[in-house]
């Protein structure tokens, strides 16, 4: 984060459940509506399956399930969004995404340690911008499966 | 600093197309040892390579070109001969080179130490090698000589010299000497034939015109003249030209010089080929420049094209879909059009992908020359068919697998001369690499005509080794013993070399070509040699599959794998340990659900009938139980991404009509 522009984040705007989380926008490639998901036995139940995206066989993850948020049905708003992590393509299934806003860079706080909840290493930041409350997400912790084993054992 | 990788990736490309080409040229020298032709290409590539890497800055990569470019100037001068040993030390010179080449490619220097390979250079150079040719030190006298530079004249100047002669011209040859201080050589050289051309006619140069242009000497050179002038006028004349130091001027007379009249009676034949060769060199560069029109394209951008097409039929399908329902006649014609282009198209875009064997195949003449003399065989290599095309990605896999084949050809099969003479067999074996299309598929064999593999050591070797039992050797083919030569841990030669063969290596072999989605059959006859023989997919980019549902699930097994589908009732499955078992064909045969495999999310529910694709690897087969057959298809195999690497029984995926992605199925981790 550090290299990126003085003084704010320009960001991806999503939603999970009623919480709101964000993507720098450098590491978003588009936002599509739902297609159709193939699915891939043996892999992580996060992995939902492949996509054609254009030609190219894209894996997509459903990050409320990632997150250990119950499953919902798939609605209008429901949206995949691409990413590019180190130079991976991954569609990432949101509840919705609808905004791109500047985050200044010092509204940018750790996430907060609250005792009774699991560290989530993926959330990189929470910042307050006016009475919204967003998540900066560290996508590259967010596709190792090696913490997700982890949560998994904790909650049992 | 960006630049420069772009130029030191062109450097690298270059470099390495021109120590193949040294390579080759080099091993067609060692046959044709006067073949001019080659000398000039071998001298060329050199001489190329010397100044790329001096731009670049590879001092030692430079210095050594530099030195083989002597010794080759030499032999193109016929001042040096070409002998086996000088040969051994320019290949190994080249070899050195290719190592540097190697080391730059991964980010070093390309420093070596070269020091003796130059001494050697320099010996071969300067004539203290044994092997320099008598003739050619009569033929290097002339040079030095100044009555007659001109001691090779072909034919068609011979016949000028001669027909002016009759007709009164003087033939002659002058000697010019510039001033040391002349600052524009080539310009003088232009003046003075400007000049000669106002008397006469300038038959030959020495050095060539070409090289006079290039100032590629040093202050003398020498011109045949056909002229009426007297020898004093036409002196007079070039002196007139400014920097001139020295005009010499001799009567070139035919038939008295002996060197002369003696080489063209030497035969009529040897005039012409040097005629040929010489007319040769010449066209050649314009050649070359017509044939190479390439550009060079990142293999990324031809994949690229390929996914945006693919995006393309997949629109087809639909407009065609929709022109069908529609019926409008001119959409119906326009989409028929456009069918037939992208199907054109097609063709083109998978063709740019093809890449000639050649490139795998042209360091074999090396390697083989390398390990005869290892071994102290004797053997000829032949090459057939080495423009076949084969896809980018099978070329990239099949080279080791090719290597290790040739390698244990020359090892096991080719036997020493003396055994073969004593066989009645001539001394000198035959390797053959045949490859050829066929179908769908390419073929590459692998023949020699060596001992041949025995079928009573393969099977007393299998059978002591566990692999097979006394009752399954008698029932098995040739075909299917010699298979067993390719089973892990199976080596029946009897001394273990460094060549080849510790037993590990020819499964391996089958294992990369099982891969590759090919085969490989072995032919043999005992005592007059095997035949490998290797199947593959001409592209890896594109098979042909059986599209089969299980549940919801679309999946494509490919079809070079399937044996054959059955559909098999409920009352035909039998149990063997647990196992569900069909019997196909007198074969006890397991199967396997799909449904299971994959965690096919649906019931289970017991059916009547079962449709089951049975598949193999190698000589094993299995039984996928599967719920309905969709039909036959030509894929485009697509891979599932770094982020789903090496998920089990899946190799791939592809992307269907409907533009749906369906899973492809890695048949071979199904049978254990």
């Amino acid at each position: 984060m550090a290299e990126m522009s003085n003084e704010t984040v320009k960001a991806i705007i999503f939603q999970l459940k009623d919480e709101e989380y964000a993507i720098p926008v450098q590491q978003v490639g588009s936002i599509e509506r739902e297609l159709h998901i193939t699915r891939v036995p043996q892999t992580p139940d996060f992995v939902t399956g492949v996509i054609n995206l254009r030609g190219v066989v894209t894996p997509i993850i459903d990050l409320r399930k990632r997150f250990g948020i119950e499953a919902s049905e798939y609605t209008d708003s429901t949206r995949i969004i691409i990413v590019y992590i180190s130079e991976m393509e991954v569609g990432l299934i949101v509840d919705a995404a609808y905004d791109v806003i500047d985050i200044a860079k010092d509204a940018i706080e750790p996430p907060p340690e609250v005792i009774g909840t699991v560290d989530a290493d993926y959330i990189e930041g929470v910042a307050k911008v006016d009475s919204r409350l967003l998540m900066l997400l560290n996508l590259d912790k967010v596709l190792s499966t090696q913490d997700y084993k982890e949560l998994n054992n904790l909650e049992g | 600093m960006m630049e420069m990788n772009e130029y030191l990736e062109v450097f690298i490309e270059e470099s390495k197309e021109h120590i193949q080409s040294l390579n080759d040229q080099l091993l067609i020298l060692e046959k044709e040892p006067t073949n001019m032709d080659t000398v000039s290409e071998i001298f060329r590539s050199a001489h190329t390579l010397k100044g790329m890497s001096a731009t670049m800055g590879y001092q030692d990569l430079a210095n050594l070109t530099h030195k083989m470019e002597n010794v080759l100037d030499a032999v193109r001068n016929h001042k040096l001969v070409i002998t086996s040993d000088i040969l051994d030390v320019v290949l190994d010179a080249v070899d050195q080179l290719e190592a540097m080449v190697v080391d730059i490619a991964s980010g070093g220097d390309g420093t070596r130490d070269v020091e003796s390979l130059v001494a050697q250079l320099n010996a071969i150079e300067t004539g203290e090698h044994q092997e320099v040719d008598k003739s050619s030190k009569t033929s290097s006298k002339p040079v030095k000589n100044n009555d007659s530079s001109f001691e090779k004249l072909d034919q068609f100047e011979w016949a000028i010299l001669q027909q002016s002669e009759e007709k009164g011209f003087q033939n002659q040859e002058i000697h010019i000497r510039l001033n040391e201080n002349c600052l524009l050589k080539a310009a003088r050289v232009y003046m003075v034939f400007e000049v000669l051309e106002q008397v006469g006619e300038v038959i030959k140069a020495n050095p060539s015109v070409q090289e006079l242009e290039e100032e590629n000497f040093e202050l003398d050179f020498t011109v045949l003249l056909v002229t009426k002038e007297s020898a004093d006028d036409v002196k007079k004349r070039i002196l007139k030209v400014s920097e001139i130091e020295d005009v010499s001027i001799n009567l070139f007379e035919l038939g008295v010089s002996d060197d002369v009249s003696e080489k063209v009676d030497e035969g009529q034949d040897k005039a012409t080929e040097v005629t040929a060769t010489a007319e040769k060199t010449a066209k050649k560069p314009n050649n070359g420049v017509i044939n190479n029109k390439t550009i060079r394209v990142n293999i990324d951008r031809l994949d690229a094209l390929m996914n945006l097409f693919e995006e393309l039929v997949i629109d087809r399908g639909r407009l065609e879909q929709i022109s069908a329902n529609l019926k409008h006649g001119e959409l119906q014609e326009t989409v028929e059009r456009m069918t037939r282009i992208s199907g054109d198209l097609q063709n083109i875009i998978l063709n740019m992908r093809m890449v000639p064997i050649e490139q795998v195949f042209n360091r074999f003449p090396r390697m083989v020359r390398q390990l005869t003399k290892d071994l102290g065989k004797q053997v000829n290599l032949e090459i057939v068919g080495a423009e076949t095309e084969l896809d980018r990605t099978v070329i990239d896999e099949i080279g080791d697998p090719l290597v290790h084949l040739i390698r244990n050809a020359l090892d096991h099969g080719v036997e020493t001369p003396n055994e073969r003479e004593a066989k009645g067999k001539p001394a000198e074996g035959k390797l053959l690499l045949n490859a050829f299309h066929s179908g769908n598929h390419v073929f590459i064999e692998i023949s020699d005509d060596g001992a041949g593999i025995s079928r009573e050591k393969i099977v007393k070797k299998a059978i002591s080794n566990g692999v097979i039992t006394q009752e399954q050797a008698n029932t098995l083919s040739d075909k299917q013993v010699f298979q067993l030569i390719m089973a892990s841990g199976f080596s029946t030669a009897e001394t273990i070399s460094d060549i080849s063969g510790r037993g590990v290596g020819l499964d391996v072999v089958k294992n990369t070509i099982e891969s590759l989605g090919g085969n490989i059959t072995i032919e043999s006859e005992f005592g007059k040699g095997s035949v490998f023989s290797i199947q593959l997919p001409l592209t890896l980019s594109i098979i042909s599959v059986l599209l089969i549902e299980v549940e919801k699930e679309k999946y494509a097994i490919p079809l070079s794998s399937i044996i054959e589908t059955a559909i098999v009732s409920k009352s035909d499955i039998l149990n063997a340990h647990n196992k569900k078992v069909i019997d196909f064909r007198g074969k006890v045969v397991p199967l396997i659900s799909l449904k299971e495999v994959f965690d096919v999310p649906g019931e289970q529910v017991e059916e009547e009938f079962y449709s089951i694709v049975i598949i193999r690897k190698g000589d094993k087969m299995a039984g996928l139980i599967v719920d309905t057959f969709i039909g036959q298809q030509e894929v485009v195999l697509k891979s599932l991404g770094d982020y789903l690497k090496d998920v089990f029984a899946i190799s791939g995926a592809t992307i269907l009509g409907d533009g749906q992605v369906a899973l492809i199925v890695d048949t071979n981790s199904l049978i254990k």
